[in-house]
């Protein structure tokens, strides 16, 4: 077996063992992708809670001939006083109080959230409407017919997959990369190669084609679960041009390793520069907070952020529907600094710690 | 000439980190199956004189050639031919000790089932299975040096291989050590253990503040160094009086008999006038007989003051 073959293995088996490794890398991104998809699921319109003071034969009418329709926007409780009610509605625990004098609907209502007060106003206003033309005992002049119409804007797990997957893969390739080499200079296995006759051109590819399998291992692992009905990720037409984004991708960060482990003497000196790093990038390049939705200032600012190409660079491609082509904007930008970084790790490297 | 060149020949050597003089002028030769060893304190220079003729680190100055090829810059067709342990725990993370030879054994060009046969040699065919983190001290040093002879090298360098080991792992240690020895190697090690040095070494350096203060073989050095020997017996066995007048007539003064207690002890040049003259009065019980070591020969070098 030549050298090169063995050390891809050993360094292979080496990180297939290490379990905690294997969870930062596989899954926390997706109990994360998990936790965000759910923050930003809950933004669905609320049901209005509404407490029927006496007796309101208006409401009682509407909810009858509604077919259950009124049920979905609207829940509604019997109160036994109006101060009561009222107070309900002052405290936020409800959201209106109605009560019928006569032939006027009375709605008492709170603005503390807009929407829902909006809401609260359109439905009793076209109760009060249907009620009004039901009166006249003729058929209504105007038809009012709805469709859906298939919802084009990105659903969040469209922006929040490629963003949590590039920031798993960035931090996998620089702490693998850092750790290695700290370690590997600490127990003197670096200087313990030196003795042997393997190039060291052998020694780097292995690294590099070990932690672009384990990048790659993330990629297939991540989109066969964020595509699962569960999560709904729609992959679009071009997105196996997020494979060289992720290669690219992977070299750069790992390059950032290379150098975060040749100025660091010790693991905990090299956890602490990656994290130093890789932490802002995950919230000022688009991985944690979506740019769409980010301030200004974050939007400009991810332009200085490495990361930001790897995730919008993915996010193009297989979220967006946009061309192969528009992925390599972010893969040239990713390949220069691969190439600067790889400068500056060759400068700073160092055998041995003295 | 080439015929009679020494395996190893380091001339001159001089390192310094900025102000400190690691290395200060070191000369030494070593012949082909010898087993040499480098004493000295911490801190005394002896690991950068390894790690200079191993080639791991370049010299300020002076030569180094081994098996008759430079050592600097990296040589790659020096390399197979010499095998080096630098600390026990030099492992790829997580592997079984099995896979760390195989991967050792790739990086050579030997085939993988040549490390079932050093398994055998260093005594591991149980642990083939386990991971180099949970080998015990022992162990994992035995492992480190069956990583290093796994291409069966001409030279092997050792660093402090018995460095954390307990007593009984050090004596195992040393029956490989010997056996490694034994079968033509030429074996240079570095240690601080007198002991050792004086068991396995054909021929040692002591070395302190970056310069060799005397080399040669154990013996040779002990018997340099010109010590009395200590007899000593039981106590109560013959008055005060007679042991003095005894170690007069081996020569000896009077100062040169102490007795803690336990036991009378005569410090002498002529054992046999001693010896005979206890003999004679029958006071020979728990006789013991002890010459200089060479620790006596290491400290009166070194001195005895503490070095952290």
């Amino acid at each position: 077996m030549t050298a090169f073959r063995s050390l891809s293995r050993a360094m292979f088996r080496g990180f297939v063992r290490d379990r905690t490794a294997l969870v930062f890398t596989i899954l926390i991104p997706l109990l994360f992708l998990l936790l965000f998809g759910s923050i930003y699921k809950s933004t669905s319109a609320p049901k209005v809670s509404v407490i029927e003071v006496g007796r309101v034969p208006l409401l009682d009418q509407a909810v009858a001939g509604s077919h259950g329709q009124l049920g979905k926007v609207m829940s509604i409780t019997r109160g036994a006083s109006l101060a009561a009610a009222l107070e309900d509605v002052r405290k936020g625990t409800d959201n209106a109080v109605v009560l019928q004098q006569g032939s006027t609907l009375v709605v008492r209502y709170s603005i503390a959230d807009q929407v829902t007060s909006g809401v609260v106003q359109a439905v009793f206003a076209s109760i009060v409407q249907q009620a009004n033309q039901a009166a006249t005992g003729r058929p209504p002049a105007y038809q009012l017919t709805v469709a859906q119409v298939e919802d084009k804007s990105l659903k969040p797990i469209q922006y929040l997959a490629p963003g949590l997957l590039g920031w798993a893969i960035a931090s996998g390739a620089t702490f693998g990369a850092a750790i290695t080499l700290v370690s590997w200079r600490e127990n003197k296995l670096l200087r313990r190669l030196r003795l042997s006759p393997v190039s060291t051109v052998s020694v780097v590819t292995a690294r590099i084609g070990v932690s672009l399998a384990v990048a790659l291992v993330q990629l297939a692992a991540f989109l066969l679960i964020a595509t699962t009905p569960f999560f709904g990720l729609k992959l679009t037409a071009s997105w196996w041009m997020a494979i060289p984004v992720v290669i690219v991708g992977t070299l750069a960060f790992m390059s950032f390793g290379l150098v975060a482990g040749a100025i660091a003497k010790t693991q905990q000196a090299a956890t602490a520069i990656a994290n130093l790093v890789i932490l802002p990038m995950a919230f000022l390049g688009g991985a944690f907070i979506p740019l769409d939705f980010a301030p200004a200032w974050i939007r400009q600012i991810s332009y200085l952020m490495p990361l930001r190409y790897l995730v919008t660079g993915m996010q193009n491609v297989m979220a967006r529907g946009e061309g192969p082509v528009s992925a390599v904007p972010a893969i040239a930008v990713l390949l220069a600094i691969t190439a600067v970084l790889t400068l500056i790790a060759a400068r700073v490297f160092r055998w041995d710690n003295i | 000439m080439a015929g009679v060149a020494a395996t190893i020949s380091a001339r001159d050597l001089r390192k310094s980190y900025g102000t400190v003089k690691a290395v200060d002028g070191v000369t030494l030769e070593v012949q082909q199956g010898e087993f040499f060893g480098i004493l000295g304190p911490n801190g005394a220079g002896k690991t950068t004189t390894l790690e200079i003729i191993e080639g791991l680190r370049e010299a300020d100055a002076g030569q180094v050639s081994v098996l008759g090829l430079p050592v600097w810059p990296r040589n790659p067709a020096l390399l197979p031919r010499i095998g080096v342990q630098l600390q026990a725990s030099s492992f790829f993370e997580r592997l079984t000790a099995r896979e760390q030879l195989e991967t050792f054994a790739s990086l050579y060009g030997v085939p993988a089932r040549r490390a079932d046969v050093m398994l055998a040699t260093v005594g591991l065919e149980e642990q083939a299975a386990t991971r180099t983190e949970k080998l015990s001290g022992g162990q994992a040093q035995r492992l480190s040096i069956a990583c290093a002879l796994v291409h069966d090298p001409e030279v092997v360098f050792l660093d402090e291989p018995t460095g954390a080991l307990d007593p009984q792992a050090r004596r195992n240690l040393w029956d490989l050590l010997r056996q490694i020895s034994a079968e033509g190697r030429t074996v240079v090690l570095t240690t601080h253990h007198m002991d050792e040095a004086e068991t396995l070494c054909d021929r040692v350096a002591i070395m302190d503040h970056g310069v060799i203060l005397e080399e040669g073989p154990p013996a040779a050095l002990v018997r340099q160094l010109d010590q009395p020997l200590r007899v000593s017996v039981e106590s109560g066995q013959l008055p005060d009086d007679d042991a003095r007048a005894l170690a007069a007539r081996a020569g000896a003064p009077p100062d040169s008999v102490t007795d803690d207690g336990v036991s009378l002890t005569i410090a002498t040049r002529e054992p046999a006038a001693v010896l005979s003259g206890l003999a004679d009065r029958h006071a020979l019980a728990g006789l013991r007989v002890s010459g200089a070591t060479l620790e006596d020969v290491f400290l009166n070098l070194t001195g005895r003051e503490y070095r952290a």
